[in-house]
């Protein structure tokens, strides 16, 4: 039978590590499946992922519970995830916005949605985006944490969290949804490789 | 109003979170463009939604690796506990010395007092 995670989380704030275990043990790959998508490496999303459950276990006391367990952790995850590519600029010596997004140059998927390879090719979209857009949407469209969440964690005010999500849905539907017109200078490029 | 206005609307309107404005509204109801801009706008909200049961695991030892940082933050944190511990108990010591000494003078001068009002008196 599956673990209880309400009774696991009480047991864990009791100091049960035994509790904590199965709790990191039921959650590891949701975490790092988000992980991986804030972070857009293996490496970075396995630290990422490491951290959040320190910072986890040493604030346990302060989760009331109010919230379930997985969308605290995403939320944990989330700031860890801003964290390490703060650092991870910092020793690039290149600044996170949005004009270091990466420019993809292929002809887009457009219609390839509907098919069996749609979820890799909408990852290889969202890891398209910058890493500011690409938390944002991930955050609120794939995890549904809410607006005042995702800016909490993110260090950015709501009205700015929204703009960015509004921008990363808008070049997320061009490259995967273009309408007639949209895709002309796609095709040029494309024709120009 | 204009097909571009109400397409930087779109994305804001699409999760039904923000309500559109009248206008807007009434705009998709009768453009053809936009109508099709926003059903692929709810196909992009669809299949991100899809996303969150797709699951990557970890790599092996990732539980042993949390666990291990865990012990080792733990036993930081104890021996912080202890060295405080020591520090408060040496400054408590300090503090009551010189509470006692303080003590000790006062009950002198207080002596000296009471005897030179008796030699006076």
């Amino acid at each position: 039978m599956a673990p209880d995670m309400a009774e696991l989380v009480i047991a864990a704030k009791a100091g049960d590590k035994q509790a904590f275990t199965q709790l990191v043990e039921a959650t590891k790959a949701d975490m790092y499946t988000l992980a991986y998508r804030l972070t857009g490496n293996a490496e970075d999303a396995q630290d990422v992922v490491q951290e959040a459950y320190i910072r986890a276990y040493k604030s346990l006391k302060r989760f009331r519970g109010d919230a379930k367990f997985t969308s605290w952790m995403y939320r944990i995850t989330a700031n860890c995830a801003k964290d390490q590519l703060v650092k991870g600029s910092r020793n690039r010596h290149d600044a996170i916005d949005e004009t270091t997004e990466a420019v993809d140059e292929r002809p887009g998927p457009e219609a390839r949605l509907g098919t069996a390879d749609e979820r890799r090719v909408l990852a290889e979209a969202l890891q398209s985006l910058s890493p500011d857009m690409r938390a944002v949407v991930v955050l609120r469209d794939v995890y549904d944490l809410p607006h005042d969440a995702i800016a909490a964690e993110l260090g950015i005010t709501e009205g700015a969290a929204k703009v960015r999500l509004h921008r990363a849905r808008r070049k997320l539907r061009e490259r995967l949804f273009p309408l007639r017109g949209e895709d002309d200078g796609r095709e040029e490029r494309a024709r120009a490789v | 109003m204009q097909c571009d206005r109400v397409a930087d609307r779109l994305p804001q309107i699409v999760d039904g979170v923000e309500r559109a404005a009248p206008e807007v509204r009434a705009h998709v109801e009768t453009c053809l463009r936009c109508q099709a801009e926003l059903v692929q706008y709810r196909k992009l909200l669809k299949a991100l939604r899809q996303l969150r049961t797709d699951f990557l695991e970890p790599a092996p030892g990732t539980v042993t690796a949390i666990l291990a940082q865990l012990e080792a933050a733990g036993e930081r944190g104890a021996m912080r506990s202890l060295l405080t511990g020591h520090r408060a108990a040496y400054l408590g010591g300090i503090a009551a010395a010189a509470t006692a000494a303080g003590a000790a003078g006062a009950i002198v001068l207080a002596s000296r007092g009471r005897r030179k009002m008796r030699l006076a008196g």
